[in-house]
């Protein structure tokens, strides 16, 4: 370790005189502080200072940021068609103001509804908006992101079936999805099946009739991470008795998709970054998750319900908060607490804003450029388009070269073409992942046509 | 505050009574215990079929004031649960000794109703003991 000892010498940051680090040392029986980093390999420990130049002036700092940040290639400056579980939409210019009111702006827990009615309502609201758009009873007041949100989606289900320990998963679950599934799931004792896809793209049914047995939930991506529509009632006929969990990565998709709770399944969770939190790099998102009522109390998370106070007046509140850690301690459902309260709250003001006509429109726009898309690009001798499901506003496009290598040449036209499917799955590097959105024009689709037609005469010659 | 005779009773507050003909034990928690609780809101129960040693957790209940766990007194399988409770867990409150029971456990060996349960006399001093704490 690099720190500087606390038995030796005074730090700045940390107040504890060395006579008290010592005490507290010999009460837990370690003998010196180093000691208590031991579960960390000794190979991702940093054997030396961290190499940091200064100090500097504020002006200098800020000079040496400006510069890395003009090496970022953004999508302010270029045509992006990036998506794979972040997606560029339109944020009406209200919410960012109106998200720095300062009443917003604090990490306080609304435990006294007295002094929180407002919190207290802008969650209500925004748990109003999960459960009308998913067709699910009870949302909580979020999660810190898709990928999280599905790990405890998993661990939901698996409290509802105590004896068994096998969860199934498709495979065309966005891959950073399933990798914190597994990352959640490896001391607990729970084994997780894969299940591949059939050549539209959709999840392959009978391979996953096969891999229900004994276990206790299944679940799936719609659109999934090949943009690809699931056919939820094809995957519930096949998977009967178990706990069917939706997953959403691209939630505006539920502004024209059938939502999963009335086509059997009973959770749904996903990412909510698609409703106008602009896309960046390590977020902040928020995470969603919706249950049907039968396992409100075996939910994560907090929960506002409307009630009336003395007087008869509306009123909200926190409700069923003995299944949380501040009052359940270890036995609670999630240590979950700290939720993404500022973004649910940016995502309920997109949601009030567009209103049903709204994200509607917004839906059926971002299909319906897609499609445009897609079909003017199938024309493109080399191009070919994989997978033959239906999909919302994100398909696989391959060619005869590296997917890689195509993107490369189309940054110099100033586009993100997409992403390349080989980083995520084996066996694809010819293919890559593009999302159209409400955002882009008919000239943004007609450039890329012929700058990915002039890309891959290149790459011929 | 009533504590049956014909019944037996555990530390954590919960009875058994047990039907030497089948051998089977009525539990639910007491009197005592649901007046301390408050308002019962929700009752967790286990499925039937469930095997369970003495000291295991059985379920939780939950009241306006706090969630708790429920210990099963008495080793053995679970072969009834009160389904009533579902809908109505008040009962807990109402009745805790008839319609506000919880499962029905057939022991694995009768003889821990003498070992590790209390009679009502030797109860009703435990929660006066604990009371006065």
């Amino acid at each position: 370790m690099s720190l500087p000892d606390p038995l030796t010498s005074q730090h700045r940051y940390i107040p504890n005189a060395s006579e008290d680090v010592r005490e507290m040392l010999d009460v837990i029986g370690v003998d010196s502080v180093d000691r208590l980093f031991d579960t960390i390999p000794d190979s991702v420990k940093l054997d030396a200072l961290l190499n940091i130049p200064g100090p500097w002036s504020e002006i200098e700092t800020r000079r040496f940021f400006r510069a890395l940040a003009a090496k970022n290639k953004t999508a302010a400056d270029h045509t992006s068609f990036l998506g794979g579980g972040a997606y560029a939409h339109y944020q009406p210019a209200c919410i960012d103001q109106l998200l720095l009111r300062a009443e917003f702006l604090t990490a306080y827990t609304p435990y006294q509804p007295e002094v929180s009615q407002g919190t207290l309502q802008s969650i209500f609201e925004y748990q109003t908006h999960q459960c009308l758009l998913t067709g699910l009873d009870v949302a909580n007041a979020s999660l810190y992101d898709g990928s999280t949100a599905l790990c405890e989606a998993v661990l939901l289900a698996e409290r509802m079936h105590k004896n068994k320990t096998k969860v199934v998963i498709a495979k065309s679950v966005h891959p950073h999805y399933r990798e914190s599934v597994r990352t959640y799931m490896q001391n607990l004792g729970l084994e997780i099946v894969e299940v591949g896809w059939t050549a539209d793209g959709r999840v392959d049914l009978n391979e996953l009739r096969g891999a229900c047995d004994g276990a206790f939930a299944i679940a799936v991506q719609s659109p999934n991470f090949l943009g690809v529509i699931e056919d939820y009632d094809a995957v519930a006929q096949a998977t009967e008795g178990l706990t069917r969990i939706a997953v959403i990565a691209e939630a505006t998709s539920l502004g024209i998709l059938q939502p999963p709770g009335p086509h059997g399944f009973d959770i749904c969770v996903g990412e909510g970054q698609a409703w106008g939190i602009p896309p960046q790099f390590g977020g902040p998102y928020v995470g969603f998750m919706v249950v049907r009522d039968a396992l409100k109390r075996h939910m994560p998370g907090r929960l506002v319900g409307e009630t009336v106070d003395v007087d008869g007046r509306r009123a909200y509140v926190l409700t069923l908060a003995t299944r949380e850690q501040h009052i359940r301690r270890g036995k609670a459902t999630s240590n979950i607490c700290t939720n993404e309260a500022l973004i649910a709250l940016a995502a309920n003001m997109y949601l009030s804003l567009m209103g049903k006509e709204g994200l509607r429109e917004v839906a059926m726009q971002s299909a319906q450029k897609a499609a445009y898309l897609r079909d003017r690009l199938a024309q493109i001798a080399g191009v070919e388009l994989p997978f033959s499901g239906p999909i919302y506003n994100e398909f696989v496009v391959r060619t005869p070269f590296i997917a890689s290598e195509i993107l490369a040449d189309l940054e110099h036209e100033k586009i993100l073409g997409g992403i390349a499917l080989g980083d995520f799955v084996e066996g694809f590097n010819n293919d890559f992942l593009m999302a159209v959105t409400e955002l882009h024009t008919k000239e943004h689709l007609d450039h890329f046509v012929s700058a990915l037609s002039a890309a891959i005469s290149r790459e011929r010659r | 505050m009533s504590t049956p005779l014909d019944s037996k009773y555990a530390k954590s507050h919960e009875y058994v009574h047990f039907d030497e003909k089948d051998g089977v034990g009525t539990i639910g928690i007491t009197d005592y215990a649901q007046k301390e609780l408050g308002d019962v809101v929700f009752v967790e129960l286990p499925q039937v079929g469930t095997q369970l040693e003495a000291g295991d957790e059985l379920g939780s209940i939950e009241s306006v004031k706090a969630v708790s766990e429920l210990f099963s007194p008495v080793s053995g399988e679970v072969v009834e649960v009160n389904e009533a409770l579902a809908d109505k867990p008040e009962l807990v409150n109402t009745d805790p000794y008839g319609d506000g029971w919880m499962v029905r456990i057939r022991l694995t060996d009768a003889s821990e109703m003498d070992e590790l349960l209390m009679n009502a006399e030797e109860y009703e001093e435990y929660i006066q003991t604990e009371a006065g704490h």
